[in-house]
């Protein structure tokens, strides 16, 4: 009974809209099957954590009140008032940092496998603008409770953006929204967290996503150079898209789990005179950055060491988004390909760094 | 046989589904309804009806985490001042004979205005602002 | 100049109150005279020649008085001759022990003063020779301190003023000008510690540190124009001004009369002057700093009392700092904290007063209110426990959701395995 109703909508809908497209997709879309078929599925986690950060952030909506004398009060009211306000809150807060986290594992799974080459040079691009957009996120939402240690590490933060050559101070006062971190800073992170980055987040992903549909999966080399009747795929409707549904009510519970056993702490309210607590640490997958630039000099030939650090960031960043159009000649002989290697370096300096900023 | 599995794991997959649709929907839809408290920040509170308290006479009110003690002079002025002693921070008392307001601790004295008048309180009271609404008595903060 | 200044005061003498006084009357009654016609400030700017301390904002000038209004004199002449005359009055500088009485020509008469100020005091000359400074002076002695000591001569500002000498963070300073000279005060056999004591106690610490100016600085408890250590009867006074609960205690007990009779210092025996601390609760009890045990001993009353109320403040306090370890931990992991907060007030309440119930020395007085600020602190504390429960209990809800997506999970497995196995 259900599913003739069902069935009807469709030809309905069908009829009207064509669905042809969906369908034909739904039926020939297909996943290489390999040993490390494993990381398809970092992808989908990622985008389930993006859907329960956009729930779950509607709903702190609700209570949520930006303003300095009525942000902290309002979360703590959500998560000592509202009912279940911890779980949502909490729920929030540890998915963003899951979300960064599967976001950098589905990126170097990429990298390594070397899914950005041609045909998919704009799926990595889309790729890494949204993982920057990510961050942002981070580091806008993290100021919204407007608790000390967020005040302070927004303080750091914003004060690192300004040691950038010409654009610097102004994009500094343009993100305070002054000369200081007060609550006009927060009243612009907070527009920034719900209304501009969304905006932009969701056209990358879309874009990210049709680039995915359209080409379907990556199959790498050693797949790819399997005689033909060797290759073995899955289906990607029904037998991938549960799979993928079983992990992600794993992570789902994960996520409740973390949030009732290790809740974020609201801490003490930001008192913009105060002076700044000890371990003033920003989130952690700042740290490697943070970490990076203290270790730097204060001055590097005649240039200021976290200028050089920062500008060093930057550039780097710049040349991982367009790695797809950068070519390296395969080296036959050399055991680790250079591409791989400079993988290698790069994840080897963020884990020891951010281990290091947690040790020190 | 075969059959039956199917039909056992259908069910199982029906029973968790809906489950499952539940141990998320419950938490959303509590989190929905608004609590009894329906702001964040107190910026004011009811403080009963005016007619109720009698005159020359003063009750203790908690607005928000803070007590404040609202006072009904002889010539029925209402007037609503933090009952936190500026010295310790004691609750203060309203003296029906000699119309001053007493901090029990130190014997520190404050008059009708929360001026500190004598003993050990450094700083007068803060002032709240009263209002009367169809005999219903509002606290506000003073911005 | 200055000499010659001494020695025409010296001639002066005589007219001394005779005509300075109608002159200063007159300079009140007709009110302001324009500095730049008075010839004494013109002519001794030109040469200047103005007193080291002159200060242009001193109050007297500031209500436009001449030089000639104290010093005498005829302000309107140019001739120095006719000016510094003493027909016209003229006394120049008045001699150490004749300042109190310089200063009171106007300062004791309320007729001139309450043209300026028509609440001001006029009795500061007459305290002044009840202080022992004042009666040091009628002695004889050149050394004491005199209103210009602590005032100045020519800069005086109203006490009110942050600037002036007798502004009451200044105070202490100005006082130890003269009392934190061990030359100077080696003649009174006095000590000059004061200030140093006194800057780290409670009082000196509000005031001098945290520029509280309602904390008492030297004239408060020693008072100012009339300044004198109060006595065996009158310290408890002096600290009871301000400490009017402990005072009115202290006062009704037997121990108040008994240190009367053998001339023990109510207050100061045990919180000490200059160097008072916050007292803590270790000051009562038989414990090593007890002030108690000083006197009293095993076996006398007095020692079980101070026993029995150092056990059950003691016990308040353990019961109030286990309270709010709690308060804080409910308020760390987000939970509602307000009512806990409502009664932990209660019970801080009931600590303090049960602390200056000590002062009645009567064991079941302080015990009465200790009983209560420990219900109090019970009752916080259970009511953290409850949040804290709460905050554990979210577990079991979370162990029922995760059994259904267990379920789910499993039977999903396996429907992907069969579908597996179908299409194989």
């Amino acid at each position: 009974m259900i599913k003739n109703t069902g069935s009807k909508f469709i030809a309905w809908i069908d009829e009207r809209y064509d669905l042809s497209p969906i369908r034909n997709l739904l039926q020939h879309k297909k996943v290489p099957a390999h040993k490390h078929s494993l990381w398809y599925y970092m992808g989908g986690v990622t985008l389930f954590l993006f859907l329960v950060q956009l729930f779950t952030g509607i709903l702190l909506l609700l209570y949520y009140r930006p303003g300095e004398d009525s942000a902290y009060e309002s979360v703590r009211f959500i998560i000592t008032e509202v009912r279940f306000g911890w779980l949502i809150r909490n729920v929030h807060s540890w998915s963003a940092n899951l979300l960064v986290f599967f976001a950098f594992v589905h990126m170097f799974s990429v990298f390594f496998s070397k899914a950005y080459e041609k045909p998919r040079e704009l799926t990595w691009v889309t790729g890494f603008i949204i993982l920057v957009f990510t961050l942002a996120f981070g580091f806008s939402g993290y100021l919204l409770p407007w608790n000390e240690l967020a005040f302070f590490a927004t303080k750091v933060g914003t004060d690192i953006v300004g040691v950038v050559p010409i654009i610097g101070e102004p994009l500094k006062t343009f993100l305070r929204g002054g000369e200081d971190v007060t609550g006009a800073t927060l009243s612009r992170f907070f527009g920034i967290h719900v209304a501009i980055l969304p905006a932009i987040f969701t056209v990358f992903l879309g874009l990210h996503l049709l680039f995915i549909q359209q080409q379907g999966m990556h199959e790498p080399d050693h797949f790819k150079n399997l005689p033909e009747e060797k290759k073995k795929y899955i289906p990607f409707f029904p037998d991938f898209a549960l799979k993928d549904l079983l992990l992600w009510i794993v992570v789902f519970n994960l996520l409740i789990f973390l949030s009732l056993y290790f809740p974020w702490e609201l801490g003490n309210k930001a008192e913009a005179f105060a002076s700044a607590p000890a371990g003033i640490k920003p989130e952690w997958y700042f740290m490697f950055m943070f970490q990076s630039l203290k270790f730097l000099p204060a001055h590097i030939l005649f240039l200021e060491g976290e200028l050089v650090g920062v500008l060093f960031f930057g550039v780097a960043g710049f040349f991982w988004m367009i790695i797809p159009y950068i070519k390296i000649k395969n080296k036959p002989n050399w055991k680790i390909q250079p591409l791989t290697l400079i993988g290698i370096i790069v994840v080897a300096f963020i884990v020891i760094m951010t281990v290091v900023g947690y040790l020190i | 046989m075969k059959l039956d599995r199917r039909k056992f794991l259908n069910t199982l997959l029906g029973v968790g589904g809906i489950g499952g649709i539940v141990a998320v929907l419950y938490p959303v839809f509590s989190f929905l309804i608004p609590p009894k408290s329906a702001e964040p920040k107190v910026n004011s509170v009811k403080a009963g009806l005016s007619s109720e308290l009698p005159t020359n006479s003063a009750k203790i009110i908690k607005f928000g985490r803070e007590p404040v003690i609202l006072i009904k002079t002889e010539d029925n002025q209402l007037k609503a001042l933090s009952a936190g002693c500026t010295h310790l921070d004691c609750i203060v008392q309203y003296k029906t004979d000699t119309k001053q307001i007493l901090c029990a601790c130190h014997n520190g004295i404050y008059d009708l205005n929360g001026r500190n008048v004598s003993g050990p309180p450094p700083r007068p009271l803060e002032q709240f602002d009263v209002k009367v609404i169809q005999d219903e008595i509002v606290i506000t903060k003073q911005g | 100049m200055k000499k010659i200044f001494i020695n025409l005061s010296i001639y002066a003498f005589p007219f001394f109150f005779l005509l300075s006084s109608v002159n200063a009357q007159k300079t009140a009654a007709t009110g302001n005279r324009n500095s730049e016609e008075d010839q004494c400030y013109k002519c001794h700017k030109e040469i200047e020649l103005l007193p080291a301390d002159f200060l242009e904002s001193d109050v007297h000038r500031h209500a436009a008085l001449s030089c000639s209004s104290c010093h005498g004199g005829d302000p309107s002449s140019d001739d120095q001759e006719i000016a510094m005359s003493p027909k016209k009055g003229y006394v120049g500088v008045p001699k150490r022990k004749d300042i109190p009485k310089f200063c009171g020509k106007c300062h004791s008469n309320i007729n001139i003063m309450r043209v300026y100020q028509p609440r001001i005091a006029t009795d500061q000359v007459e305290q002044y020779y009840t202080s022992a400074h004042g009666k040091k002076l009628l002695a004889g002695d050149q050394n004491v301190a005199e209103c210009a000591s602590c005032h100045s001569a020519h800069s005086i500002l109203p006490a009110k003023d942050p600037r002036s000498s007798v502004y009451a963070l200044n105070v202490p300073n100005t006082c130890n000008k003269c009392h934190g000279n061990l030359e100077f005060m080696k003649n009174y056999k006095i000590p000059t510690n004061q200030l140093e004591e006194y800057s780290k106690s409670v009082h000196g610490i509000a005031l001098l540190k945290n520029k509280d100016v309602s904390a008492p600085a030297c004239n408060d408890c020693h008072g100012n124009h009339g300044a004198t250590p109060p006595g065996v009867k009158s310290i408890s006074h002096v600290c009871g001004t301000c400490h009017v609960t402990n005072y009115e205690y202290f006062n009704a007990t037997k121990i108040s009369k008994i240190f009367e009779q053998k001339g023990i210092h109510g207050c100061e025996q045990c919180h000490g002057n200059h160097s008072v601390q916050k007292p803590n609760d270790e000051m009562i009890g038989i414990g090593k700093e007890s002030t108690c045990i000083e006197c009293h001993t095993t076996g006398d009353s007095g020692y079980a009392v101070s026993q029995k109320i150092y056990s059950s403040l003691i016990h308040l306090k353990n019961k109030f700092d286990e309270a709010n370890a709690k308060y804080l931990e409910v308020r760390q992991k987000g939970m509602n904290d307000i009512e806990i907060g409502f009664q932990l007030q209660d019970a801080k309440q009931a600590l303090i007063q049960s602390r200056t119930l000590v002062h009645t020395f009567d064991s079941s007085r302080v015990s009465e209110k200790t009983v209560k600020g420990v219900e109090f602190s019970e009752k916080a504390s259970a009511l953290a426990q409850i949040e804290i429960d709460e905050y554990y209990t979210r577990r079991n809800g979370f162990a029922l959701a995760t059994l259904i997506f267990l379920v789910f999970i499993v039977a999903l497995y396996f429907k992907i395995k069969d579908s597996e196995k179908k299409r194989s």
